[in-house]
């Protein structure tokens, strides 16, 4: 079916979830109005990025009261956020829930947590160890958060699983100043979600934070990417925005139909080909 | 790929948008700096000016009594044509006195006094004007530690520290900072006709092209050898940027518990903004 998404370009405040959510509220407010059917939020959407030692203050539990409270305003619309989410037996988890109807639909915990550069995030959170596609009324999703998407075998899997629509939540820090009129990572990013979106015949629903944290921007620039390639909507760069993007299905089953890649792709030989690489790293 | 020549629209609204929104977070609106007459500063002041409105920021001039008048017209240009708050306060009064006790100090001595005695009026202007003061070391001094510990180093905010000197030039003139100031060398302004690139022994040109391949690129000795680059430079920037460590660090603490601040309690400053 068509949907309308919405892209809430959102500067959180850093460690304030209260204020986060209040702000949550609005924008799913804002989106409901303008008849949107699902809204995506940024990765960390409730709690800032670089929280450090302040991830377990900050991480929330499946059925805490805030969950429930995000879960309850999806009655009129899905979202799909990012938070720090904590387990009972105390590991915390950089993920991104999607909700809908009043209901969790799916939990994705960030597998690949940067640290290099200007991250740090593995030594404050627990890696996630799966990607699964799941059922939505709009079709079969994927979620990524952020650096997930940089690892290839990330969207593959989701499109494997019959995804045809990825989410990426994302915290971007905006870096790499050239004489470009974009910054080496708004660059970086637009070439990989077209890509990535070409590669798999998905779209790919993106969505990044703004504002600045010790002094390091989020550069914005949430996007939506339909299946051939082709930006549908994107946001202002370095600005709160809050941007409205129709995904057709006709377009999907379109390219689809044009360039069958996904179709013929060969699962069986890609695990037998990587079973075997394995096995030989296993005696090496 | 980061380069030296830099998008300067795209660099003016990065930094302008950064001294905006971290000022702002703090509840505060102003900003406030010491201006020099000199570039670095001038470029703080329009960028503050662009980001805060004029009215929200104060520029002191502080001029010592062996400072070329030609500084204080410049900063007074500078100020005027941004039209931020200007105001002087001579720091020969303070210094003086000192110096009667210690005779014998040189130069450097004298410099660091200065530039400290700087540091404390303005945080003193600080609290009088409830405005964040703001930083104005570039990039190439701070890495070579071409610049007074909690002195001209000090300040809440820093907009041009990730800005080698050849990108303060090209910045300054996107934004139309007055043409005698973007010309003239500069000068620490420390005695009588001193420059910067005399008392350092090379250019700000040259040291960037190599800081910039050293730092951002991480070239080993060899790339940097077969780009041309001499090997006593080479080993003596190198030096300077290894020894003048201590001054980007926050002093060290000794460890004894097992939550010492800054290594095992670590939080961002913008906690809870």
């Amino acid at each position: 079916m068509d949907f309308k998404v919405a892209l809430a370009q959102i500067k959180p405040k850093l460690g304030c979830t209260a204020d986060n959510l209040a702000l949550i509220e609005e924008k799913v407010s804002a989106a409901v109005k303008e008849k949107a059917d699902m809204i995506v939020f940024p990765e960390l959407a409730l709690t800032g990025y670089f929280l450090k030692d302040l991830v377990p203050d900050v991480a929330l539990s499946l059925d805490s009261p805030e969950i429930a409270r995000l879960t309850a305003l999806s009655g009129d619309i899905a979202i799909a956020i990012g938070f720090v989410e904590a387990t009972s037996d105390y590991r915390f988890f950089n993920s991104a829930i999607f909700l809908d109807k009043g209901e969790i639909v799916h939990v994705h915990r960030k597998v690949y947590l940067p640290t290099y550069g200007l991250f740090d995030e593995q030594r404050y959170m627990a890696q996630g160890d799966r990607f699964r596609a799941f059922d939505t009324r709009f079709g079969r999703f994927g979620m990524v958060i952020c650096e997930d998407l940089w690892h290839l075998s990330a969207p593959y899997i989701l499109a494997m699983d019959r995804a045809s629509t990825i989410i990426c939540l994302s915290s971007s820090p905006g870096r790499g100043l050239s004489d470009d009129e974009r910054l080496g990572s708004t660059i970086a990013w637009q070439r990989l979600t077209s890509t990535t979106a070409t590669f798999l015949n998905a779209r790919i629903i993106y969505c990044n934070r703004v504002g600045y944290e010790d002094g390091i921007n989020f550069w914005g620039g949430s996007e939506a990417i339909a299946p051939c390639g082709r930006s549908i909507a994107r946001a202002k760069l370095m600005e709160e925005d809050l941007v409205f993007a129709t995904l057709s299905e006709g377009e999907l089953r379109r390219e689809r139909i044009l360039s069958p890649l996904m179709r013929d792709e060969n699962l069986h030989l890609t695990i037998r080909e990587l079973q075997h690489i394995e096995d030989k790293r296993l005696i090496s | 790929m980061s380069c030296l020549s830099v998008n300067t629209k795209l660099l003016r609204k990065i930094l302008v948008n950064f001294v905006r929104e971290e000022i702002c977070k703090t509840g505060l609106k102003k900003g406030i700096l010491g201006l020099s007459g000199g570039i670095d500063s001038a470029l703080v002041v329009f960028l503050a000016a662009e980001a805060l409105g004029a009215e929200n920021v104060h520029a002191i001039c502080m001029p010592y009594k062996t400072s070329n008048p030609e500084s204080e017209a410049h900063a007074r240009l500078v100020a005027d044509a941004c039209g931020v708050n200007f105001s002087v306060v001579p720091i020969t009064p303070m210094v003086d006195p000192y110096f009667e006790m210690f005779p014998d100090a040189d130069n450097m001595r004298r410099g660091n006094k200065m530039a400290r005695e700087r540091m404390t009026i303005l945080f003193d202007h600080s609290a009088l004007h409830s405005a964040l003061v703001l930083g104005t070391s570039n990039k190439t001094e701070l890495l070579l530690g071409y610049g007074t510990l909690f002195g001209d180093m000090a300040s809440a905010l820093n907009p041009i520290g990730d800005l080698y000197k050849s990108q303060v030039w090209q910045l300054s003139e996107e934004m139309e900072i007055p043409r005698e100031v973007i010309d003239k060398k500069p000068s620490a302004d420390l005695w009588a006709g001193q420059t910067d690139e005399q008392e350092l022994g090379f250019t700000y040109r040259e040291v960037d092209e190599l800081m910039y391949r050293m730092i951002d690129l991480r070239m080993t000795d060899e790339e940097l050898l077969a780009e041309n680059f001499n090997a006593e430079f080479i080993a003596k920037i190198r030096h300077k940027i290894m020894s003048s460590h201590f001054k980007r660090r926050l002093p060290i603490i000794a460890k004894v518990s097992n939550r010492t601040i800054d290594r095992d309690f670590r939080y961002s400053r913008d906690w809870g903004k």
